[in-house]
Formats: structure tokens, C-alpha cells, sequence
């Protein structure tokens, strides 16, 4: 029976509305074996901030955070998980372009090998950019005759870990959102007179911008939070190469009170980040 | 309204149910439990947690062996890593039997929390220059680790290896700065032999232990450190009898002669 019949007279208008109240109530409500999971889930991962917040030592806060040890493992993670991402953006972007566009044999393989570090244990990591770029590794090694210059246990060395784990997060967003691009405007920018470089500056960076801003922020989110390839590999040592995440495991050690105000601060810095891009570049699938 | 109700329900669900999987209690660990008896010795039996300072990995291991072999049926599992996070996580409630810590001041941490009561020094260790096998800047006395270019690792000051190494530099009156510190002193003594520093300050028993992957330098008597080891059974310990029983044994005439065919000093 279709909405346009006329209803029977007498009958219909109850049970019009009762249909019509249920109809609007099922695309309100969350059927609950969907909704007690979620709910689980949510509780899951907001318990623990929660947690954070609840015995944070508000009181000793600002002398805790005056430590120049605090300030300086914070303002070390903001530069080197900063670094990072632009070291993503410049190599990531035309590798995730190459992954995406190229037709050349062998792409799916490459694709799964540099997509690694992402499943990798962060200290396999660490160990192997150790053997690679160590005083003693393959490529290290060289480094140190030509130049003197060793990576470990050096600023640069927190960048090269930070980088190695964070890049292939802004790869596999970027690749896919290359991938679902309308070539069809690249092909009239082409028509059009524009040079290669010319369209993929002005017309497909453009196209995927909103992709490679959430695949930047979860680099930089990534890069912040390393700890276990930044240790092994460029150790750790206050005003050089203590991050946060590092100053915290130390501070675990000695003066927990401590460690829970250095949480929170990353804790902040996170939020702050992540909310103040999500209104304007998170969304998803918009169109240009 | 009602779905309103219907949400209050299912929040106080999830509460519930959350409330009563942290109430019930945390697996003990031991299969049988050994009833605590007065004149007989309690079956020993069961898994013993044991959590031990980075230094005493070879020689525990081996203690640990030879108990299970003189006691089939029990399990010895160790955790090692530095004294001071191993203290931090009993304190914080980790379901350990044992604790055997690379200093006094960490032991103390976990008396003053009520997790043991009485410990008893079963060794005591001195500090020593480790530096890669080929030696490539000719390390030769404590002095050179002071020049500059030279790259030393250091446990971290709150680890006891790193506070005795301090210890030893204050005696030698020299300024070390290092270029790393580690979270314990099988870190550091990795950092080494990869040949990733030019040299570090480990114990004496973990340059014996490393073997021809590191040569060991003599820090002299009359400037070097030395740490006291001590061992207590935990109060919380969810297998205590047989928790003595490890503790005992490692105090034995039988445990002290591993400890010091390892390189450990008597207490």
C-alpha cells in the first residue's frame, strides 16, 4: 500500500501515526546491540583521561611545570614532531603520488614495504635505524668517514626516528585520497595548456588538501608521541634529546606526581591541536 | 523521556558491569596456595614472580634454573629491568613475589610502602669502564672519558648503576657529561657494544657477563663505588611460601657461590 492510496475510512489515521511515530523513533534511536558496545568503547577510552585529570597534582601544577627540564623536553617534542611532519610532507606526498599514479611493476610490493614501520614494533624500529644509520651501520658508517657526522644521540637523530614511524601514516592517507581524485579536472587543466608540475601544484594538491591536512595531523600526533624508536636510537639526554614522552617514563621512576603533570601538559597540547583542526579540516569526503 | 530512561539503564549497566570485573580479584599467580604453617615447611609449588635488577640477569637465571630443577613443579619468572622502575611498579600494585633491587634506596622505597619488611643483603657490586671490543679511541683510564669528543653512556642518575657512577666521578673529581642516559645498565652496555659510544659505566659483573663483546677497564679501589644488593619477599606476595623459599635459597651458601663465580662481591 502506497502513501498515495486514500485510507480506508476510520481505520488508517492511528495507525498512521503510530507507524509514523516508530519510523521517526528508528532513525533517531541507536538499536542497543550496537549502542551498549560503543558505549563500552567510549567509556574505554575516556576513563583513562579521565583518570589523568582526576589525580593530577592541580595544586603543585605551576612549580612542577617551571622545571627547565619540562620546558625543555616540551619545546624539544614541538620542534622535532614539527620537523618531522615537514620531512613527511616533502618526501611523503610524492612518494604517496608515485604509489598511487605509477603503473610500474613491483608498486604493491613497495607499497607494503614502506607501509612497515607502520606494524613494526617502534623499538624494532629503533634498533633497526640503529644498524642503518648508527656510527656502525651501513650507511652511518659512511656518513662518519665522509663527513664525521653521527645521527645517534643528536636532535637530528630524534627527527630521523619521529620521522621514521610518522611518514607512513601521511603516505597511506594521502595515497588513497590521490587514488579517489576526479582525474577528469587534472585532464582539463591538461587541455588547458598547464604544465605537469602546473597541475599537480594548482589543481591535485588543492583537490586532496583536506586528505593531506588529517594525514599531517596524524603524522604530527604520531611524531609527538614516539618513544621507543627515539630512545634506542637517539637515547636520551635532558635539552638534546629528552622528549616528552621520554621525560615522562623518567619521571615515572623517581616522582610520579611529576610524571602526571608532564602528562597532562602533552595531554593539553594534544587536545588543543586536534580541536582546533577538526572543525575547519577534518571533514570528510568534501568536495572542492 | 523514555529514551532517556532507557539511556540512564544502560549507563548504569555498563557501570555495574565495569565495577564488578575490577572488583573481582587479579589472578594469584600459583596454581596450589601454600597454607602459611607454623613448625612444618609448606609445600613449595607454584609460580614465583621476581622481579630483579638488570645486573643480576645472568646470575639469577641461573639460580632460577637450578630451584625449579631441586623443585620440580614450580616456575621462577623473572622481571628484569632498573631497580628504580621495578620498585616504582611494586609500589604501584604489580603482582611480584620477590624483589631484589641494585640499592639500598630503592629497597627502602618499597619498605616505606609497606610491600616488605626486613630485607637482607646478598651482594654488593663495583662499577667498571666497559668499552666496544676494538677500543677505537684507546680508552685507556677513567680520566678519558672527561676530554671532550668522547662519547660515554651513563645510566640515568635515578637508576643505582647511574647514581654509583656519579658517585665515582665525584671521587675522581672529574665532570663526565654523556651523550645518553639509559633506562638501565644492560642499556648502556648495548650502546657499547654496538660501538655507539666510545665507552660506559657499567658494573663489573655485566663486563664479565658481556663477555668478547665489550673489554672492561679497571676503575682503582681508592676512587671507585660500590652498591649493596638486598632481597626481601613482598608482603603482597601472591605465593609466599615458596617466595621464602626462592629468597632463602638465594641467601644459601649455594646461592652466594653463583653470585660470586659471577663476579658479585660478598654483601
Amino acid at each position: 500500500m502506497t502513501s498515495s492510496d486514500p485510507p480506508p475510512a476510520g481505520q488508517v489515521p492511528a495507525q498512521r501515526t503510530r507507524q509514523g511515530a516508530r519510523a521517526v523513533q528508528a532513525r533517531g534511536a541507536i538499536p542497543w546491540p550496537l549502542g551498549i558496545p560503543a558505549l563500552l568503547a567510549a567509556l574505554f577510552l575516556l576513563v583513562p583521561l579521565a583518570g589523568l585529570l582526576v589525580r593530577a597534582p592541580w595544586r603543585g601544577l605551576p612549580h612542577l611545570l617551571a622545571d627547565s627540564q619540562v620546558l625543555d623536553a616540551l619545546r624539544l617534542s614541538l620542534v622535532c614532531a614539527s620537523a618531522a611532519t615537514a620531512a613527511s610532507l616533502v618526501f611523503g606526498v610524492p612518494l604517496a603520488w608515485v604509489l598511487a599514479r605509477s603503473q610500474a611493476r613491483g608498486i604493491s610490493v613497495l607499497r607494503a614495504l614502506v607501509t612497515l614501520p607502520l606494524v613494526l614494533p617502534p623499538v624494532v624500529g629503533g634498533v633497526a635505524l640503529l644498524l642503518a644509520f648508527g656510527r656502525q651501520g651501513i650507511l652511518g658508517r659512511l656518513l662518519d668517514e665522509w663527513t664525521g657526522v653521527t645521527l645517534p644521540f643528536t636532535t637530528a637523530g630524534v627527527i630521523i626516528a619521529e620521522t621514521f614511524v610518522a611518514m607512513p601514516f601521511l603516505v597511506i592517507t594521502v595515497e588513497g585520497a590521490f587514488r579517489a581524485a576526479d582525474r577528469g579536472y587534472e585532464e582539463a587543466a591538461a587541455t588547458l595548456g598547464a604544465s605537469r608540475l602546473t597541475v599537480f601544484r594548482t589543481v591535485t594538491i588543492p583537490l586532496i588538501a583536506p586528505s593531506l591536512l588529517a594525514g599531517a595531523v596524524l603524522c604530527w600526533a604520531r611524531a609527538l608521541g614516539e618513544f621507543g624508536a627515539t630512545i634506542t636510537f637517539a637515547g636520551n639526554f635532558p635539552g638534546r634529546t629528552q622528549t616528552m614522552p621520554l621525560a615522562v617514563y623518567v619521571a615515572l621512576e623517581s616522582d610520579p606526581e611529576a610524571a602526571v603533570a608532564l602528562s597532562l601538559v602533552l595531554l593539553v597540547v594534544s587536545i588543543a591541536v586536534l580541536a582546533g583542526l577538526r572543525d575547519r579540516w577534518l571533514s570528510t569526503g568534501t568536495t572542492p | 523521556m523514555r529514551r532517556i530512561t532507557a539511556t540512564l539503564t544502560a549507563v548504569i549497566a555498563a557501570g555495574l558491569l565495569l565495577g564488578g570485573c575490577a572488583s573481582s580479584s587479579v589472578a594469584d599467580g600459583s596454581s596450589t596456595h601454600s597454607p602459611a604453617s607454623g613448625s612444618s615447611p609448606a609445600p613449595v609449588s607454584g609460580t614465583v614472580n621476581v622481579f630483579a635488577a638488570a645486573s643480576l640477569k645472568e646470575a639469577f637465571t641461573k639460580l632460577g634454573h637450578q630451584f625449579e630443577i631441586a623443585h620440580p613443579g614450580v616456575k621462577i619468572v623473572f622481571n628484569f629491568g632498573p631497580s628504580s622502575g621495578l620498585a616504582a611498579q611494586i609500589t604501584q600494585g604489580a603482582p611480584a613475589d620477590v624483589f631484589a633491587s641494585a640499592s639500598t634506596k630503592n629497597m627502602n622505597q618499597v619498605v616505606k610502602a609497606a610491600d616488605a619488611t626486613s630485607p637482607t643483603n646478598f651482594a654488593s657490586n663495583v662499577m667498571e669502564i666497559a668499552v666496544p671490543a676494538k677500543n677505537p679511541t684507546a680508552i685507556t683510564a677513567l680520566s678519558d672519558l672527561a676530554k671532550a669528543g668522547v662519547k660515554v653512556a651513563l645510566c640515568q642518575p635515578v637508576v643505582p648503576c647511574g647514581a654509583t657512577a656519579a658517585k665515582v666521578f665525584t671521587n675522581a673529581k672529574l665532570t663526565v657529561t654523556p651523550v645518553t642516559q639509559e633506562i638501565d645498565v644492560k642499556a648502556v652496555l648495548t650502546k657499547v657494544s654496538l660501538g655507539e659510544v666510545d665507552a660506559g659505566i657499567v658494573y663489573l659483573t655485566d663486563v664479565r657477563a658481556a663477555g668478547a663483546k665489550v673489554k672492561g677497564i679497571e676503575i682503582p679501589a681508592d676512587v671507585n663505588a660500590s652498591t649493596k644488593y638486598p632481597i626481601a619477599t613482598l608482603t603482597k606476595a601472591p605465593n609466599r611460601a615458596t617466595a621464602q623459599a626462592f629468597t632463602d635459597y638465594v641467601l644459601s651458601a649455594e646461592g652466594t657461590s653463583v653470585l660470586v663465580a659471577d663476579g658479585f662481591a660478598k654483601p
